[in-house]
């Protein structure tokens, strides 16, 4: 990884979680590679000031339950600086990591899906990756992206036991989402995580409906791939979206919103939306709030028989 | 609070067999002094003036030596208890246990008076038994059971109870809340304080500080209290704080700081606390000094940023525990039969805890969506 001579690249935040940042300390250094005090809104807002005389700040938030403190120095400071100065200041090489999701037993503070906050927020863009591999992709684009950037990891996979790379992991262009499989009949879209969840519901379509499914990766929450995903819909005519998230203006509000509008003459079925219930995320009630295979199987089974 | 939980303690005067041909007798109270050692005082600006702090004398009774060692071990029993179940993974998700800190906590509680309200964070089991919830129940939320405290919803780091906030899962959320309890009490002229606790992590969260500020600029009755186990998760105190002399951090507050492991010391440090917050000074800052045995949490064994030789050392020479079965025998306030038997009752409660856990009902599919706004039929 390229490391620029004159600006300091560092990695910092709460108790760095030990198995992501330690390959990187011995050669970048303690003074470079180091444990922050309890203290989320500071550290964002020092990670702005770092990256706005331009090194390159990686923040760790150590889960996104956490990162509410830190809300205004996103939303205020993060977002609006290179707006509010014309480009004369911005946060580009701020990258602020922070691992989401449901782990199965995580309750309330350890399970949060936190992209739909944050997508709410023109300045800023928010990426999530579906796995080890194109964690290490999209990690990197992030890294060297010129806009401060949101990164959140599927916690979950931290304990998947590994995967296996079909390709050198490239660096990816954040932008773009990725079609996983070509599909006619029903376009299947989602992120980080539910993409494991909704992989198997698409196997389930094609087995037992004989159903062909096009599923996408979304990638990047914000700016999302508005051109691959129209274009999809438009052939297939139906859509099924899922995240963990709470359905009530989750981000698949969004995007089943822009599709309707772009490929209203096209769709056969009305989009479906499979997300966690609209409760905070609960203790012992998890198996019933997350979006499970079969809940995303019925959906696709709706519009198709619809 | 503390008289609810006391057991029915034998006559005044009362002889009992030890071993060998030695009898032993106890006595109805007894005066104590302590080290000087247990204080350090910080004067601060606001508020009246510490003077020479909490007194190195004072009188304890029977009852209330028994009183605080039975809690002490109740707590001991239900934390091991509470590991073994989270291994079964009867217990999920995340729990953080106090083993260690039962002088802090038992301490505390024993200078309160009823009505004084309480917040802490997630660390938080030993204080909801002192605060009057039964280690059946206890157990019971731990392991997301209908019959817990908070009816399962909770688990380890939201449990509740009469003047307890909690239980909180977000760090330093809770100290802004406790002076805004606190601020209630002032306006309802309660003559009651608000103790709010935090850890030395915590410590370092901006809205602790913004809390201090309300606290001392409107002159609430808030005791914040700093539980300084010396690790926030696996940083130490001195690598995570510019300043780890938590009570200092109130810095126009005035604090003191008090050896943790000592019962009669925290007893008596939150007593004079209490007195002084009452008579509307305002606000202090206390740090218990304590220490923890375990990890952070169940996920953290606890070895890799600290020695085993470390832990072994505050077991041996500052168990909280340990340090008031000498002080109640020095003082013949109890005898090491009677000892004995409230580590035998304590065990037993425990496993009864456990069976109790184990045979309650999961709370109905229903309640996932029960208790999120205010409804009629709460």
């Amino acid at each position: 990884m390229y490391v620029p001579h004159t600006f300091i690249e560092c990695k910092y935040g709460p108790e760095l979680v030990v198995t992501c940042t330690f390959r990187s300390s011995p050669v970048a250094g303690s003074n470079r590679v180091f444990n922050t005090p309890l203290s989320e809104q500071g550290i964002v807002g020092f990670g702005i000031g770092l990256a706005t005389q331009g090194s390159t700040a990686i923040a760790e938030i150590q889960f996104a339950d956490y990162i509410h403190p830190a809300f205004d120095q996103v939303v205020n400071e993060a977002a609006k600086y290179r707006y509010r100065s014309a480009s004369h200041y911005h946060c580009g090489p701020l990258t602020v990591r922070a691992p989401y999701g449901a782990v199965g037993h995580g309750g309330h503070y350890h399970s949060q899906s936190v992209e739909g906050f944050y997508a709410h927020v023109p300045g800023i863009k928010v990426v999530i990756p579906r796995g080890p591999s194109q964690a290490k992709g999209l990690l990197l684009a992030s890294i060297r992206d010129q806009n401060p950037v949101f990164f959140f990891e599927p916690k979950w996979l931290y304990q998947a036991a590994g995967e296996r790379h079909t390709q050198l992991a490239s660096l990816c262009t954040c932008m773009q989402s990725l079609s996983l499989s070509a599909g006619s009949d029903v376009t299947v879209l989602g992120y980080g995580s539910q993409i494991q969840i909704l992989r198997q519901a698409c196997e389930m379509a094609q087995s037992e409906l004989g159903v062909s499914c096009e599923l996408i990766d979304l990638r990047t929450i914000l700016p999302w791939d508005e051109d691959t995903v129209i274009q999809s819909v438009c052939k297939t005519g139906r859509l099924v979206v899922s995240h963990e998230a709470p359905l009530t203006a989750g981000f698949g509000a969004e995007l089943a919103a822009t599709v309707q509008a772009e490929c209203f003459n096209h769709l056969e079925a009305p989009i479906q939306r499979v997300c966690g219930w609209d409760t905070p995320f609960p203790l012992i009630f998890e198996p019933f709030y997350i979006p499970n295979k079969v809940r995303c199987f019925d959906a696709i089974r709706t519009v198709v028989d619809y | 609070m503390l008289l609810r939980l006391l057991r029915p303690v034998r006559p005044v005067l009362c002889q009992v067999a030890t071993s060998g041909f030695r009898r032993q007798s106890t006595v109805t109270s007894a005066r104590f002094t302590l080290n000087s050692d247990v204080y350090k005082l910080h004067e601060g600006t606001t508020g009246a003036s510490l003077g020479s702090g909490p007194p190195l004398e004072g009188e304890i009774t029977r009852e209330e030596m028994t009183g605080m060692y039975s809690l002490m071990a109740a707590i001991r029993e239900l934390e091991t208890k509470a590991g073994d179940l989270y291994l079964e993974k009867i217990i999920r998700g995340f729990l953080h246990r106090c083993n260690g800190q039962e002088a802090s906590i038992v301490g505390l509680e024993s200078a309160l008076t009823p009505g004084d309200e309480l917040i802490t964070a997630y660390r938080c089991h030993g204080y909801t038994h002192t605060r009057g919830v039964s280690v059946k129940e206890i157990m019971a939320e731990l392991a997301g059971k209908a019959t817990g405290c908070s009816k399962g919803k909770g688990g380890s780091m939201h449990l509740y109870g009469p003047h307890y906030y909690g239980g909180n899962g977000i760090v330093g959320a809770q100290v802004p809340l406790g002076a805004g309890i606190a601020f209630t009490n002032k306006y309802n002229e309660t003559g009651k304080i608000c103790v709010t606790l935090y850890g030395d992590g915590a410590a370092n969260q901006g809205q602790v500080f913004e809390a201090y500020n309300m606290a001392a600029l409107w002159k609430l009755p808030c005791l914040f209290v700093c539980e300084n186990n010396l690790y926030g998760m696996g940083t130490s105190s001195t690598r995570s704080s510019a300043c780890p002399e938590y009570y200092t951090r109130g810095h126009y507050i005035p604090g003191i700081w008090v050896d943790g492991q000592n019962v009669l010391a925290v007893r008596t440090a939150t007593q004079w606390c209490a007195d002084y917050i009452r008579a509307g000074n305002g606000p202090l800052v206390m740090e218990q000094f304590t220490y923890r045995y375990y990890g952070h949490s169940m996920s953290d064994p606890g070895k890799s940023y600290r020695s085993a030789t470390e832990v072994k050392g505050v077991r041996e020479t500052r168990d909280p525990l340990k340090k008031c079965e000498e002080l109640a025998l020095e003082l013949n306030l109890m005898t090491s039969d009677e000892i004995k038997a409230i580590k035998k009752d304590a065990a037993k409660t425990a496993e009864e805890a456990v069976e109790f856990a184990h045979s309650s009902p999961h709370p109905p599919p229903a309640d996932l969506y029960a208790h999120i706004w205010w409804s009629r039929t709460k």
